[in-house]
This record gives C-alpha cells, sequence and structure tokens, in this order.
C-alpha cells in the first residue's frame, strides 16, 4: 500500500495535465520522473480518474520501453546499443556493468538501489560511440574497463 | 454507389463499409481472423488481403469500395501470402487440436485446412504460460492466442468493460488483463462474449459436462433439468435443422435418453419472474421509490451494477432471476418426502449464458445457505453431450416437458431476447386478453434489435418511461445519464449481450447476421404459436402460489443485493 502523499502528488499532475484519456503518457512520465518509477497502484488510479481502463493504461505502460514498474537506482545508467556502438562493441561495456554489479537480463537494478543497467536503442550520439549515459549525463567512447572505473568513481561518490 | 471488378466479375455496391463486405456479398468468402462487422475494423490479421489491377496489395477490411476498382483474391501472390500468414501463426501456436475444446469450431484450425497448410516449417519458439482458470465461466489459455485482438475489442466496445488489454510489444505482446490478473480479479462479468469472439481456444468456457455425467450416472441422484428459452433455437443449426427454428421437443427427448429424470422449461420460472417482479414494479411506482426499477434476470448486468454502480443497487429487483427461482422451487418441492423418494436432486440448468455460471454459486442467491443450482450447461456443452452420447439429433422425435413445471406462457418464453421481459411485463399489467391488445404491446417500441430502445406506455393515467437496452457498452450510456440526471425511466431492462440471451456468451459461436435474425424469430415464432401468453394465466403458476409458494414467496423467489 502506497502512502497517501503519493496519491496527493499524483492529483497535482492529474490536475496539471487535465482529466483526459490523451493526458495518460504525459501523466505517466511525470509520476517516473517523480519517484523513478511508475508505482502499479499510481496506474490503476490514473486510469480511473482519467477515465481508461486499467488494461488499457497497462497496455500503453508495457508498450513503451521507457516506463518501469520496478523501483530503479539512484544512478539510472543507459547503454547505447544503436547500429553505431553495437559495431563498436557497446555489448561488451554492458556485460561489464553487469558482471561487476551482479545483474542478469531479468534483473536490472542492484539489490542496494543504487544502479539501474538498460540498453537503449540509440542515443544520437553515435561519433562518440560506444556510448552511454548515467543519469542523462553522456559519457563517450567506453570500454570495459572504462564502464568498471566509471562504477567505482560513482561509488566513491557515494561514500 | 458504383461497380468494381472482382475476379473478372462486375459486383455492383451501395453503401459497404469496406471491400470485404462487397466480396463476401459476391459470394467469395474471403477468410478473416480479426474482423467482426459489430465492432470497429483492427486489419491486424490480413488475411483478408487482396491484389489490385496495379499489383498494390491492401487488407479489404480496411479499404472503402470506389467505382470501377479491380480486385483479385485468389491470385499466385495472394494465396502464397495467405498461406504463409496462417503458417506463421501455427508457428507460434499450441497444435495441440486433437484434445483442444475449440476442435471443430476453431477458425485458426479451419482455416489451415482450407488454405492446405500441411507442414509448419518454423521452429516454435514461444514460452508457455500459465492458464487462467479463476473464473468461475472461462478460461483463458495464452499459449492460444493469436493477438487478433477481437476478445479486447468486444470487451471495450460492445460490453463496456475493458478488462482484457494487448501488453508488452513485438514478439513479447500479449493479450491479457491489466498486471496479467487473473480474470476473477477484474472486472470481469462473465457475459462470455470475449469467448464468443476468440476464433481459436485461447478464451473457453468453463465446462462442467463431466459434473453432469457424473450425477446421470449415480443411481441414487434425481438428475433434474431446466432448459432456458434461448437454448431451443440455437442448437438446431448445428445438426442441419433451419436456422433459429425450436427444437425443444428434441432436446427433451435428447435429455431423457441421456438419462435425466425430469425435463423442465425455464420458461415456467420466467412466468413467476414476471408475476413477482409486475407486484414489485407496481408497488413500486405506487410509492414512488427505488426508481427506475432494473431488470435482475441478467447475471452480467446484476454484477455490472453492483460493481460500478453502486448507488443504483436499490434499484435492482429483488427478483431471483428465472434459473434461480426455477432451481429454488424445484429443490423445495424435491425436500417432501413424498417427491424425495430417498434420492438427492441435482439441479442441471441447460443455459445459453457463462454468467449463470457464476450466479449459481453467488451466495445470496442460494436458499436456506444451500446452492440450488448444482451444474449449469451453455448450449455449447449441451450440444458436446448429445455428440457425446452418439444420439441422431436430427431423428429424435420431440417429446413434451415433465410435470409440474414443465410449462410456460408466451410471454416466457420471449425473455431470451431484448425487450421480452420488458414485453411480457407489459401483459401482465393489462387485463386485456384480446389477441389485439397482445399486438398492440408488440407494436410499442419493446421489440428489434436496437441497442436502446426508449418508449413509453400508458397505464391507469400515467406514462410509464421504459429503457429496453441489450449490450453493456448502451447499458454504461443510459446509466450515466440516468444518473446524472439527463434521462428519467421507471423501468429499465437490460441484457448484458447484444440483442438478448439468444446471443449469449454459451452458445455456439460464428452467428452470423442471418442466424441471429433467425434465433430471434424462433423466439417470437413459438411465442406465436403459445395459446397462453400472459404469465398470469399460466395454470401451474396459478396453483403454484396456491400450494408450495404459500408463505415461502419472498424465500424462494426474491434475494438482497445489499
Amino acid at each position: 500500500m502506497l502512502d497517501q502523499s503519493y496519491y496527493r502528488k499524483t492529483d497535482e499532475i492529474i490536475e496539471h495535465y487535465g482529466r483526459k484519456a490523451a493526458s495518460l503518457i504525459p501523466i505517466m512520465q511525470d509520476i517516473q520522473a517523480e519517484y523513478r518509477y511508475l508505482p502499479g497502484e499510481l496506474l490503476t488510479y490514473v486510469a480511473s480518474e482519467i477515465g481508461v481502463t486499467e488494461a488499457k493504461a497497462f497496455s500503453v505502460a508495457t508498450f513503451y520501453e521507457n516506463f518501469s514498474f520496478e523501483p530503479k537506482g539512484k544512478y539510472i545508467i543507459k547503454v547505447c546499443d544503436g547500429t553505431a556502438c553495437h559495431v563498436r562493441k557497446s555489448m561488451p561495456v554492458k556485460e561489464a556493468l553487469m558482471k561487476e554489479l551482479g545483474l542478469t537480463h531479468k534483473k536490472h537494478t542492484t539489490d542496494d538501489m543504487m544502479f539501474t543497467v538498460e540498453t537503449v536503442s540509440c542515443l544520437g550520439a553515435c561519433g562518440l560511440a560506444p556510448t552511454l549515459t548515467v543519469n542523462d549525463e553522456v559519457h563517450p567512447k567506453m570500454t570495459p574497463e572504462k564502464a568498471v572505473e566509471l562504477l567505482e568513481e560513482l561509488r566513491g561518490e557515494k561514500a | 454507389m458504383g461497380t468494381m471488378t472482382i475476379d473478372g466479375r462486375k459486383v455492383e455496391f451501395t453503401d459497404e463499409k469496406n471491400v470485404l463486405t462487397v466480396i463476401r456479398k459476391a459470394g467469395i468468402n474471403i477468410p478473416t481472423l480479426c474482423y467482426h462487422s459489430e465492432v470497429s475494423t483492427f486489419g491486424a490479421c490480413r488475411l483478408c488481403t487482396v491484389e489490385d489491377d496495379r499489383g498494390r496489395t491492401f487488407a479489404s477490411c480496411s479499404e472503402e469500395p470506389r467505382d470501377g476498382m479491380v480486385i483479385y483474391t485468389n491470385s499466385g501472390r495472394i494465396k502464397k501470402y495467405r498461406k504463409l500468414i496462417v503458417e506463421l501463426l501455427l508457428a507460434a501456436h499450441c497444435r495441440d487440436c486433437t484434445t483442444c475444446i475449440k476442435s471443430g469450431e476453431c477458425i485458426l484450425q479451419e482455416l489451415a485446412h482450407r488454405l492446405g497448410v500441411r507442414d509448419i516449417r518454423f521452429e516454435n519458439t514461444r514460452e508457455i504460460h500459465e492458464i487462467d482458470t479463476s473464473s468461475p465461466s472461462l478460461v483463458r489459455d495464452p499459449n492460444k492466442c493469436i493477438l487478433c485482438g477481437d476478445c479486447v475489442r468486444a470487451c471495450e466496445e460492445l460490453q463496456g468493460i475493458g478488462a482484457l488489454g494487448f501488453a508488452y510489444r513485438g514478439t513479447e505482446a500479449m493479450v491479457m488483463p491489466a498486471f496479467n490478473k487473473k480474470i476473477a480479479e477484474t472486472d470481469c462479468v462473465n457475459c462470455g462474449q470475449c469467448r464468443v469472439f476468440c476464433p481459436t481456444g485461447a478464451i473457453s468456457i468453463k465446462n462442467h459436462m463431466d459434473e453432469a455425467w457424473e450425477a446421470l450416472a449415480d443411481p441414487n441422484v434425481r438428475v433434474v433439468a431446466q432448459i432456458a428459452p434461448a437454448v431451443r433455437v440455437a442448437v438446431g443449426d448445428h445438426y442441419g435443422q433451419p436456422k433459429g427454428r425450436s427444437v425443444m421437443g428434441k432436446i427433451v427427448n435428447a435429455l431423457h435418453r441421456m438419462g435425466f429424470d425430469e425435463v423442465y422449461d425455464t420458461t415456467f420460472s420466467a412466468d413467476l419472474t414476471i408475476m413477482e417482479e409486475s407486484a414489485e414494479f407496481l408497488k413500486r411506482i405506487e410509492k414512488g421509490e427505488n426508481l427506475p426499477l432494473l431488470t435482475s434476470c441478467c447475471p452480467a448486468w446484476v454484477k455490472f451494477v453492483t460493481d460500478q454502480y453502486k448507488d443504483f443497487i436499490p434499484n435492482i429487483s429483488t427478483c431471483r432471476s428465472p434459473q434461480q427461482m426455477m432451481s429454488a422451487v424445484i429443490k423445495e418441492y424435491f425436500r417432501e418426502p413424498e417427491h424425495a423418494q430417498g434420492k438427492k436432486t441435482v439441479m442441471v440448468s441447460i443455459m445459453p449464458c457463462t454468467a449463470k455460471k457464476a450466479e449459481a454459486i453467488r451466495p445470496n442467491s442460494f436458499t436456506k445457505g444451500e446452492q440450488d443450482t448444482d451444474i449449469v450447461i451453455t448450449t455449447t456443452e449441451l450440444i458436446r453431450m448429445i455428440d457425446n452420447f452418439g444420439l441422431d439429433f436430427a431423428s429424435l422425435d420431440p417429446e413434451a416437458c415433465d410435470m409440474p413445471f414443465g410449462f410456460g406462457s408466451g410471454g416466457g418464453v420471449i425473455f431470451g431476447v431484448t425487450g421480452g421481459v420488458t414485453e411480457a411485463v407489459l401483459r401482465r399489467l393489462t387485463d386485456d386478453h384480446s389477441k389485439e391488445a397482445m399486438r398492440e404491446i408488440s407494436e410499442c417500441g419493446v421489440r428489434g434489435e436496437e441497442g436502446i430502445k426508449e418508449f413509453s406506455v400508458p397505464y391507469k393515467g400515467m406514462d410509464v418511461k421504459i429503457c429496453v437496452v441489450s449490450g453493456l457498452a448502451n447499458a454504461r450510456k443510459v446509466m450515466d445519464r440516468v444518473k446524472n440526471g439527463e434521462a428519467e425511466y421507471h423501468l429499465i431492462e437490460v441484457m448484458a449481450c447484444r440483442r438478448g440471451c439468444i446471443m449469449g456468451g454459451g452458445q455456439p459461436t460464428r452467428a452470423g447476421d442471418r442466424t441471429k435474425a433467425a434465433r430471434a424469430k424462433g423466439l417470437y415464432n413459438a411465442d406465436n404459436t403459445m395459446i397462453i401468453k400472459k404469465s398470469d394465466e399460466n395454470p401451474l403458476v396459478i396453483e403454484l402460489y396456491d400450494t408450495l409458494l404459500k408463505g415461502k414467496e419472498h424465500e424462494l423467489l426474491h434475494n438482497e443485493f445489499y
């Protein structure tokens, strides 16, 4: 059960975009921006408030890779696997990160809620391939070694 | 208006909404998996793809007819594509046809046969998903889903429920309720229209045939059947009888042969419903309370109101549905030792409806805390039982139902079609028995297949405003207007399925427009040939009120929703 504050915040967001079916995506985006994920309870709540069925809202939320029902880590690392990054060996970078963090293809977030590792299709920085972003900050020309160093740096920041 | 050329023949068209309809009118049964004229066009299955004279291919369901079009429905290229589509669908589909409940009725199976698919070249890489048996009425097997979206659109557009939706994307796409919940945890009202629309075995009726066979095999059990009105007009066409013709007599014979001890007619308890509901209606009009009266015969509609329009729960008629009245009366009858004769009574109810399975186990419709209806068998299951027994249905002689619950009036028979309950109530409310009076009632606006019918009839100096609805999406429109004070009625009759029980979720599928019309006509014809038209003139009903029902009317015939 979510705290009442979640629903109050969601009400604010709904008011901002208006109680109509067309507001569904911007509302979900704002909720996700607020909590770093889209709590399922809030999706159900939003659906009933703006008059779409729960199944339809779920359909939209699962269609877009961007929405996540799982809480994400403090640092969201998006490894680009667009064509340019892929041929410049982006996958070994991702695998190095996953190995270092103990993640799998089903498990994207570390237990301490520090890191989430995802693949994205193209970050539009093909000249800097292979590239990744940490909370929207771009890191160019990555290698598996540089990726592990980056993790250590971020962990250091935590300490 | 215009002319097009289909496979070299000139074909005229008028206002057909798409090329597909024109092609079918020209006598070519072009295959489709996702096209239903009653819901929106989806264009997902691509089986209706045709080619034009410029070599352009397009889905004929999604193309408007234009004058001068030249179309080929069976060019070499089209035939190749069409077969490949079915092959690809089968590649990611469970192929255990011999043990599938849908075998023989499955459109995918039929198309594979029709298009000559003899080999699947592709490996099936789909992961196995859990089968959802949580619903009392339906079973959802995601492994047999072909993503045509027919169930999604039926649930959302016709029924206004939207319990199912597409989820995920690409190769991971699936049809499921939100968060992959069990059907029983959603707003599903058990109407079964998803199962009517599903071309494969992905959504099917939860079967209770084994329970019925078990009871029939037990010598210590008296197995009693009741047959709902809409069943009699939907069985015959499976056995080559004319569409929509009532084959009640043959069904009764079949049930007797299978070993049913007593076979009764639910039209009898439909008459009881009319007696009780009319009295309740008059009382409410007199007091001016809890109006509009909402009919309570349809369990999917009742669940819809109790789940989603809670403010209107007091408006629901407290009358039990005909199924529940029948079972309660019969159980009471056989409770007396002289009738019981040391045997346990098992009540098998034969219904056009999947929601009746849920109604039977709804605790507020029990008598003395006991379930009255033990087993509910849909029309589809009845046909399977007849086939299973090996009866040559077409050659069976008609038999009459058993007494004392084997006869209903014409008013009871028409319960199975939208407007029937209201028409029977109106017959009850008039003292005029003449055929002119009956005809006048039938012409007041109560008949017809429209989803929402509004009309008023004079009664003792007042104008009684009535709304007759079929399809829950239509019911939602009407209820929202009533809720917002935009419309006022004295009586709202709702049947969850479009056209009423004749098109119920338990009926044989793949009924086209002709079958739909024929089923309604079949019930009206059954009424036409009935000497007794009014429920209050049914001598068995009159006698029952003086005997078994005396002092027990409320206990056996009513239930509370709050």
